[in-house]
């Protein structure tokens, strides 16, 4: 089949009214409520004074942002953006599709806000806001928007579902219907300084448990450093590198280690994500401070923000316009890394230690359509790998399609949504496996890292998913690394080769060969059994592994290289039989 | 009759002007002074004003958003050959007004494609009309007023169309009409010869556009103002090169 086609099936959905109904996330519990940024109440307001309070918070929203205000007024319902929602082609609910869950705002407003829908009210698709519109549409369905915000490429005039959305849970947050696991993840920010809830030793400690890693497979002391006083670099990284992708942030060790780069990290903020983006400005806003205080008390001249796709959002539209002027520059760890490589600065690239995987790469949502990230990402995959295809361009790029886990959704309760959500991106992947072999998907994102290898086996397609930067990890040879490698590899074919040059019988049939390869060949001629099952058949001879082993003459103390050349010896110089040997040799140990 | 025409010709225009342009005003007002709190482009596209600029226009004039989606190219040429002849029929309509003795050459050129725009408009707009009712999702989205401005469209068009072709006001009459008007003086109805064709035409056209303020049509003037695109990325404090820092 032609790239594209399996896409192209895909937009034909079969409409089911209703059938998103069934995904809702937990309702948060009070501990997480009070201390958010965002001033919520603990639990659910009663009915009744649900409606004003949200109607005040709308509001507030649609005159506070020029987004909301104009998204709500302008939409002419034409339906150019139904498809392009991974969860409409997931679900089928037309209450799913960008145009349709606005409209369960846009129809709140109109009937409390506008002229024509306080006249006309159901004529002109009003509705005045009750408690059950709130619970039973508004906290399911913007909830079931990941702010991808491919829509709005497709909208005639730009509307953002991204924009509704985030107005929305505002308001929900507002009457306390707020989700538990977006706010037990800033919880976690502002306890622990990141969003895993990781503690400080524990995650030195796991810097140090990397370090050693990078130390044991390339022999160079790598150092990833933690809560250094001053640097000119602070570092961001997902807090999962630190514990999932941990291939990634080894890349990301090793490209500073490779230029020299001084660089810390810092356990107040140890967290690049920043999931006040799906919750509320204040949040984001007080989650960024984080990093712009650090920042400044440790001197940094440079922030880079490591591979996550909401991080670099909240980071590149909102943390100047929000906690600016900044005192400092700040960067993609792929734009930081792609202009090392434009530059001639990692100087000892081996593509071809990449030629095991056949790379294809799913751009991130907000890297690709609210980041001006796509080249970079592009560039440096193919600077330090020989096999890259990228995807049908109908879904790459700022086309890309939502993981299905964006959002703030990457909870357990949403689990069965989550696999429908990725549909469109596991077709995308499918396709470009049967055309090119494709088996590693590269994912600069945690959330991607999270969910995505979960969609590929929903949907049975063997791919890899990883890091970009585990891909420059492998690639990227430091000073030094070379040399231990070598010597590495020496040692090892050394005792392979002593390992294979040990006479071997065979199980089967008690034939004896002088080595293990002799062994394993007849025993797949002779009894059909494949080299890889050989051990079921072939064993070292009894007592031949001494044979191998240096040896030493108890009568003259002359030492041989092998137990053999000793009885030769013995035989020769000392008239012993060979059946006797063990009377003067003996193994050096 | 006579009381309802001389309403429709003398009285409604300028409640109609009012409403339009008070309304359009009080509108665009609105979205301009709304603040944004930070930029949120959405790519591809803008690094520079000049970038959100371009963005923006090829939106307006090519309708290249809609383009971008191959499942959408129908609805593409659709609403965009309704929106062309749209403005082709505002344009020709400009005989009434400009020029007290002769038009100028410029409107008289634009007579010829002006009719034809005419003629051709009811097609794309009976597609976005089907298309409500054929597609089930379209369908599902669509609320009574989307198919009320369509129908009322239409008529205006169809209304417009049989004053022009069965009914055949003078041109002389209808000028004067407007001229009367524009110089804030009461037109006589007993001097003017005007089909009943026309005055329907005419009151529905004042209907339209005293619609418009109140309606989704405001989308004209809501597409300059849409935040990812005319927002671009920038930023004083992001850099794509680590010597500048």
């Amino acid at each position: 089949m032609k790239m594209g086609e399996q896409l192209e099936k895909m937009y034909d959905v079969e409409l089911k009214p209703g059938a998103g109904e069934a995904y809702v996330c937990n309702l948060t519990k009070p501990e997480f409520a009070e201390v958010m940024a965002t001033d919520i109440p603990k639990e659910p307001l009663p009915d009744h004074e649900m409606v004003p309070v949200a109607l005040r918070k709308l509001d507030r929203m649609r005159k506070e942002r020029k987004s909301v205000q104009l998204y709500l007024d302008i939409c002419v319902r034409c339906g150019a953006c139904i498809k392009q929602c991974h969860y409409f082609i997931g679900t089928g609910d037309p209450k799913n599709t960008p145009v349709g869950r606005a409209e369960l705002l846009r129809k709140v407003y109109r009937a409390h806000f506008t002229i024509s829908g306080k006249l006309f009210g159901s004529l002109v698709g009003a509705q005045k806001l009750t408690p059950e519109i709130l619970k039973n549409e508004w906290y399911k369905y913007f909830y079931q928007c990941s702010e991808c915000r491919r829509c709005s490429v497709f909208c005639p005039y730009g509307i953002d579902q991204a924009e509704i959305t985030m107005a929305g849970r505002e308001v929900l947050n507002s009457v306390g219907l707020a989700p538990k696991y977006v706010t037990q993840v800033i919880s976690q920010v502002y306890k622990h300084g990141n969003n895993l809830g990781i503690p400080e030793p524990a995650f030195k400690y796991n810097c140090q448990f990397l370090e050693e890693e990078i130390k044991e497979t390339t022999g160079v002391d790598v150092k990833i450093p933690v809560d250094k006083e001053k640097a000119d670099i602070l570092y961001l990284p997902p807090s999962a590198d630190l514990f999932t992708n941990t291939d990634t942030m080894i890349g990301v060790a090793k490209v500073f280690h490779a230029i020299g780069a001084d660089w810390t990290m810092s356990t107040y903020a140890s967290e690049a994500a920043n999931f006040g983006l799906f919750f509320s400005y204040d949040d984001m806003k007080t989650i960024n401070l984080r990093v712009v205080e650090t920042a400044k008390k440790i001197g940094a001249k440079l922030v880079i923000f490591g591979e996550c796709g909401h991080a670099w959002r909240a980071a590149r539209q909102f943390m100047e316009a929000m906690n600016g002027p900044l005192p400092f520059k700040f960067m993609n760890i792929l734009e930081f890394t792609a202009d090392l490589l434009r530059k001639g600065k990692l100087k000892n690239i081996d593509k071809s230690r990449n030629d095991d995987v056949v790379v294809t790469l799913h751009d991130p949502c907000n890297y690709a359509r609210a980041g001006d990230l796509v080249e970079e990402t592009r560039y440096v995959i193919q600077q330090v790998c020989n096999n890259f295809h990228d995807m049908d361009p109908s879904v790459t790029k700022e086309r890309t399609f939502c993981c299905g886990g964006g959002g703030g959704l990457l909870t357990e309760e949403l689990m069965e949504l989550r696999m429908k959500g990725g549909l469109p991106r596991a077709t995308a992947v499918k396709e470009v496996v049967e055309a090119h072999g494709v088996n590693y998907l590269a994912a600069p994102c945690a959330i991607d890292k999270a969910q995505l290898p979960l969609v590929m086996q929903h949907y049975n397609i063997p791919v890899q998913v990883g890091g970009i930067h585990d891909l420059v990890g492998k690639a990227l040879i430091l000073e030094g690394q070379e040399e231990f490698e070598a010597k590495k590899k020496a040692e090892e074919e050394a005792a392979k080769a002593a390992a294979a040059a040990v006479p071997a019988v065979c199980g089967l049939c008690d034939a004896e060969f002088a080595t293990m390869d002799e062994c394993c060949e007849h025993a797949e001629k002779d009894h059909k059994i494949s080299k890889e099952q050989c051990d079921m058949a072939c064993e070292p001879k009894e007592g031949a592994g001494a044979a191998a082993v240096p040896a030493v003459c108890g009568l003259c103390d002359a030492e041989f290289a092998t137990m053999d050349e000793c009885c030769e010896h013995a035989e020769k110089e000392h008239k012993i039989s060979k059946e006797q040997c063990d009377m003067v040799c003996e193994s050096k140990q | 009759m006579g009381v309802l025409a001389n309403f429709v010709v003398n009285v409604l225009p300028y409640i109609t002007l009012v409403v339009f342009v008070v309304g359009v005003v009080y509108r665009i007002a609105v979205w301009w002074s709304r603040p944004s709190p930070a930029p949120i482009p959405v790519f591809p596209g803008q690094r520079s004003v000049g970038d959100a600029v371009v963005r923006v226009l090829a939106d307006v004039l090519l309708f290249r958003s809609l383009f971008r989606f191959s499942g959408n190219r129908i609805l593409w040429l659709g609403s965009w050959l309704f929106h062309i002849s749209f403005g082709l029929i505002l344009l020709r309509h400009l005989r009434y007004f400009l020029g007290a003795e002769a038009v100028p050459g410029w409107v008289n050129a634009l007579q010829g494609i002006g009719v034809a725009a005419a003629v051709v408009i009811s097609v794309p707009l009976l597609y976005l009309l089907l298309r409500r009712i054929v597609h089930a999702d379209i369908k599902w989205i669509s609320t009574p007023a989307d198919y009320f401005v369509l129908l009322l469209i239409l008529s205006v068009v169809l209304s417009g169309l049989y004053a022009k072709f069965f009914a055949k006001p003078f041109v002389v009459d209808v000028k004067y009409v407007i001229r009367s008007l524009m110089a804030f003086q009461p037109v006589d109805l007993d001097k003017v010869y005007l089909s009943t064709s026309f005055l329907v035409h005419f009151f529905l056209v004042q209907v339209l556009f005293m619609y418009i303020p109140f309606s989704k049509v405001m989308h004209f003037g809501g597409v300059f103002f849409s935040p990812t695109r005319t927002h671009y990325f920038g930023g004083e404090s992001h850099t794509k090169s680590q010597e500048e820092v």
